[in-house]
């Protein structure tokens, strides 16, 4: 047998012993007794009496329990004996002491899993909301307009862009479009994209079965195509496998499905979304589609070049850009095109929310470890005898330390394990808190990464601490500490606890403070007039049935008409009004014109801009806008009579300065027919309440659906957006609407009901996201404060005992003792305060951006969460304070 | 303790109680201590426990094998007894104890 064979199985054989103890204990023991035993009875036969023989026996054998000690060395590995051991010791010693057991591991648990948690979710939705390949590559594309800097792309332009640009792999834009699908069950709305043939090559996306589009199918005149998504390829073709090269009908056509995209596509930018059919871009009846200065709401998304950086691709782009201006300077004179790293399109810019989240995941690690810290500190005080009389027995330092180390590690692995549930649970949580509005990441999961790096942090933590008492104790004078122990706490550990308590406390109430400066952001924000009254106000697509497709305008409008009728005969319908042009917070329409009183400008291009609602004679009952002056549209202006529009006071201030509006006379683009305004209207918040302000597009301009041009017209007769004014309940009102609507068609479909209270929560999500985080943040930071301060108050008032007991014995009565402990208590939460509020003016400057007006240093925030954190501070005490008040004066003097 | 007796070298005990496995066959741990004292003429310092952490070494070579059986009187004990190994393991042993032997040898004769 070789060496090393010889050697592995000794291992083995160790390995085995270590698991079968017991028995080997037994074996051995049983061996060496009949050892004894068969000389002891040999010595007996050569006439030696039994204790004489028994004697003699004993001393050849040798010391029996060296002999075993050295047979167990021999046998099992010694290391890991001494480390189960250890572990033993310590599970004993740490179940021994519940209180501080649990709150430690609370601690821990609550620190790694909380943190875990949320920043797991800021990972999926903030860090990496993008699930593609390369998704650094990714951009999104816009034509930059005068007035738009993120302006929809015309399609011939993007056909120039696509040929001639050489800084991208890919390009390609999309469109979003209502279709009707029928044949399959009951008519629907099916949302859908238009789109090039490469725009999930972008991406770098598959499809699950079947194919993406290729380049002959966006020519015009192609078979018509169609990609569906996995949902819609369940739910209306039951998940079939040969679906593809099927037809489905979508606004009375048939298109040939070629692919099922996976449903764990997810997409938002500018107006796309995922959705459940996509269509290529030229099966767009549109007539707009090949004009190059048509603004058709078109976006576009494209993969850099390897290689290529975002200012090279600019740099090329306004080249292309240029070119095409000089080509066709009415259309594209002061264009050029907007790139934009798609994950900053989709989340904004993050950075200082980032910073601010950053802070806080910092700071409440921070509390859990000192938690730990004082905690660790604390005991360590009570142990100091412990550690002595062990070294006075001759336990090595280093095996002392090795205990200790055991320890520490033990309640933080075991901490670490707990803490997988509120990881899990939080991940959850935050995600069903998560505003629905904000883009994410197909599946956020907890992040183990983070999970690994928060318990790393801890046990480092709690090990260190629960050393650095160890090496000190182990240090000390074993006489001295044997004297003095058990009799209170040093001096320097006594600062070094409330030190840690004080810190705790800042720190809590740091974060306090930037939840507390959230949440008024987010009051100050929902107190903000929009312009309208948003309450009951309910807004739906209406889709009209294909028969009306090719409709007369005349037979349009009667349609429209009769419409509004219904919908406003419906039980629970007070008001309603279509909605054609832009809809407050919900989406833009622009309209470009002229003043009656100037020139017609040479091109678009010098023409102004103005929002354009176009609605009915009941909108500004349904909005609950007041007039100011004039009139407002009525069901007599239509398509015989006079034009007319109505104003907003920003329009009005703009173009008629210090003048009255009522009566001047404005021309459309598109007719060129003149428009004479009769009404002003106060300004409406369109773009969202915190930026509307800001915006350089704020005039807005009313017209009647009535009186809409031909071509708009016959643009309308797939459907219309509408908004109507309820009351009662929105359950009652949606299901009137519904079967108001089959009573009209069975074609006929209503979809995506929006209260547009909701429309401006979804508005405002991503401040409020920042509160729900901030604030789980907070609550987890005072949690943890709380735990610690009543922890380390425990630990004094137990450690405290015996002079507790001597006070009392001289006289104090009970309420001084309770006083004492909460002053003392009160004393680290005022000086925590002081610091916090001294950290907190310095450090909430940085989230000044996230604020809605208010101060960083707003001082009612600032009261208010020092108001809470004392109470909270002192509740924490009051059960140390109580067990300190109640103590037996004897008991506490005798227990030394 | 007489003064006339002998430390026992490191790893001759081994040897020692192989040896004495492949001669008396299958024994129990304080026949073997026995048989040593025997056969040394009580000329050795051993502690006769000192045979377990011993026989617990050769078992865990895989050079002798351990079993419980019944005593020449009646009692409960664990046998030992060689394995094929083991039965190789002494020439082996032999070999490098006769080598150490004549190295000694050389050194201790009288230099001429």
């Amino acid at each position: 047998m070789t060496t090393a064979m010889t050697w592995i199985r000794v291992l083995l054989g160790r390995c085995v012993a270590l698991l079968r103890i017991k028995k080997l204990d037994a074996d051995l023991d049983e061996e060496l007794r009949a050892h004894i035993d068969m000389a002891t009875e040999e010595n007996r036969r050569r006439g030696m009496n039994e204790q004489e023989a028994r004697t003699t026996a004993l001393r050849a054998f040798g010391g029996v329990t060296q002999i075993k000690e050295r047979y167990r060395t021999e046998r099992g590995l010694p290391w890991i004996s001494t480390t189960m051991q250890d572990i033993r010791f310590s599970a004993r010693i740490l179940v021994r002491n519940p209180g501080f057991t649990s709150i430690a591991i609370l601690t821990l648990a609550l620190g790694i899993g909380g943190n875990t948690a949320i920043f797991s979710v800021v990972n999926g939705v903030l860090l990496n909301p993008l699930p593609f390949p390369h998704s650094e590559q990714l951009v999104a594309l816009h034509e930059s307009k005068p007035n738009f800097p993120r302006g929809s792309i015309s399609y011939p332009n993007f056909l120039d862009w696509q040929r001639e640009n050489h800084s991208f792999s890919s390009i390609a834009i999309a469109r979003g479009y209502p279709f009707i699908l029928t044949g399959r069950g009951d008519a629907e709305q099916v949302n859908s994209e238009f789109i090039s043939a490469d725009f999930f090559s972008v991406l770098g996306l598959y499809p699950l079965m079947g194919r993406t589009f290729t380049p002959a199918e966006e020519q015009s005149g192609a078979a018509p195509a169609a990609l569906i998504s996995e949902g819609l390829w369940r739910r209306k073709f039951n998940g079939a496998a040969n679906v593809l090269g099927q037809a489905i009908t979508l606004d009375g056509r048939n298109y040939a499905i070629v692919g099922v995209i996976p449903a764990r596509f997810h997409l938002r930018f500018s107006n796309f979304s995922e959705q459940d059919v996509y269509v290529p871009i030229r099966q767009w009846g549109n007539s707009s589609l090949m004009r190059r200065s048509a603004g058709l709401a078109i976006h576009g998304i494209a993969r850099l070049k390897p290689g290529v950086t975002l200012q090279q691709a600019k740099a090329d782009m306004d080249e292309v850009t240029r070119n095409l201006a000089a080509a066709y300077p009415d259309a594209n004179q002061g264009t050029g095109a907007s790139i934009v790293p798609l994950k900053e399109q989709m989340v904004g810019d993050v950075r200082p929310f980032l910073l601010v989240l950053l802070g806080a995941v910092g700071f409440v690690l921070l509390i859990a470890c000192v938690n730990v810290a004082s905690l660790l500190l604390a005991r360590s005080a009570a142990r100091g005898r412990e550690f002595a009389v062990r070294i006075a027995l001759g336990a090595s330092r280093t095996r002392v330390i090795r205990q200790l180390l055991t320890e520490s590690l033990l309640l933080g692995l075991t901490a670490s394990a707990i803490s997988l549930f509120p990881a899990v649970w939080g991940t959850h949580a935050a995600l069903k808190l998560l505003p629905a509005a904000l883009p994410r990441a197909e599946e956020i999961g907890l992040d183990f990464r983070v999970l690994a790096f928060t318990m790393a942090v801890t046990l480092l933590t709690s090990t260190l601490f629960g050393l650095a008492p160890a090496l000190r104790s182990s240090q000390a004078n074993p006489q001295l500490a044997i004297k003095e122990g058990g009799r209170g706490l040093s001096g320097t550990r006594h600062r070094a606890l409330d030190t840690f308590v004080v810190v705790e406390m800042a720190v809590a109430l740091v974060l306090l403070t930037g939840a507390g400066l959230m949440i008024r952001s987010l009051v100050e924000l929902w107190s903000v007039d929009p312009g309208f009254n948003p309450h009951n106000v309910l807004t739906f697509g209406m889709s009209s049935p294909p028969s009306i497709g090719d409709a007369s305008s005349d037979k349009i409008r009667a349609t429209f008409r009769a419409l509004d009728d219904r919908l406003a005969s419906t039980p629970g319908v007070t008001a309603v009004s279509p909605v054609w042009g832009a809809l407050p917070m919900a989406g833009d329409d622009e309209r470009l014109f002229w003043l009656d009183s100037q020139p017609k400008p040479a091109s678009d291009h010098d023409m102004n801009w103005a929002l354009d609602y176009i609605v009915g004679p009941d909108y500004l009952r349904v909005m609950q806008i007041p007039l100011k002056r004039g009139r407002f549209i009525t069901r007599q202006d239509d398509e015989r009579s006079p034009l007319v529009a109505v104003v907003d006071d920003v329009f009005a201030h703009k173009y008629f300065p210090g003048q009255d509006p009522i009566g001047k006379r404005i021309r459309m683009s598109d007719s060129g027919n003149a428009i004479e305004i009769v009404g002003l209207v106060p300004h409406v918040k369109q773009w969202s309440l915190d930026l509307d302000d800001t915006q350089s597009l704020r005039a807005e301009l009313y017209l009647p659906c009535m009186q809409m041009p031909e071509n708009l017209l016959s643009g309308m007769h797939t459907g219309s957006e509408m908004v109507v004014r309820y009351e009662g309940s929105l359950d009652a009102v949606s299901d009137a609407l519904r079967s108001t609507s089959r009573q009209i068609s069975a074609e006929q479909v209503i979809c995506g009901y929006q209260t547009m209270d909701s429309v401006i929560s979804d508005s405002i999500a991503s401040r409020r996201l920042a509160m729900i985080l901030l604030g789980a943040f907070a609550v987890l930071a005072l949690v943890l404060a709380c735990i610690g301060i009543y922890g380390v108050m425990a630990c004094v008032v137990s450690q405290r005992t015996q002079e507790i007991g001597i006070r009392m014995a001289l006289g104090a009565q009970r309420k001084d003792v309770l006083l004492l402990v909460l002053r003392h208590g009160a004393r680290l939460a005022f000086l925590g305060i002081v610091f916090g509020t001294a950290s907190a003016v310095v450090l909430t400057r940085l989230m000044a951006s996230l604020l809605f007006r208010v101060s960083p240093t707003d001082p009612a925030v600032l009261a208010g969460v020092s108001v809470i954190l004392s109470l909270v501070a002192i509740a924490a005490c009051m059960q140390p304070a109580r067990r300190a008040a109640s103590i037996d004066t004897m008991q506490a003097l005798r227990s030394e | 303790m007489p003064e006339n007796k002998s430390d026992v070298l490191q790893g001759t005990l081994d040897l020692m109680v192989l040896k004495t496995l492949e001669s008396m066959g299958a024994m129990h741990g304080y026949g073997i201590a026995r048989r040593i004292e025997q056969v040394s003429a009580n000329g050795l310092s051993l502690n006769q426990g000192t045979i377990y952490p011993a026989l617990l070494r050769l078992e865990q070579r895989g050079w002798v094998k351990a079993e419980w059986g019944i005593s020449e009187t009646g009692r409960r004990a664990k046998f030992y007894s060689l394995t094929r190994s083991g039965r190789k393991q002494i020439a082996q042993e032999t070999e490098n104890w006769e080598r150490t032997a004549a190295t000694m040898a050389r050194f201790l004769a009288p230099s001429n």
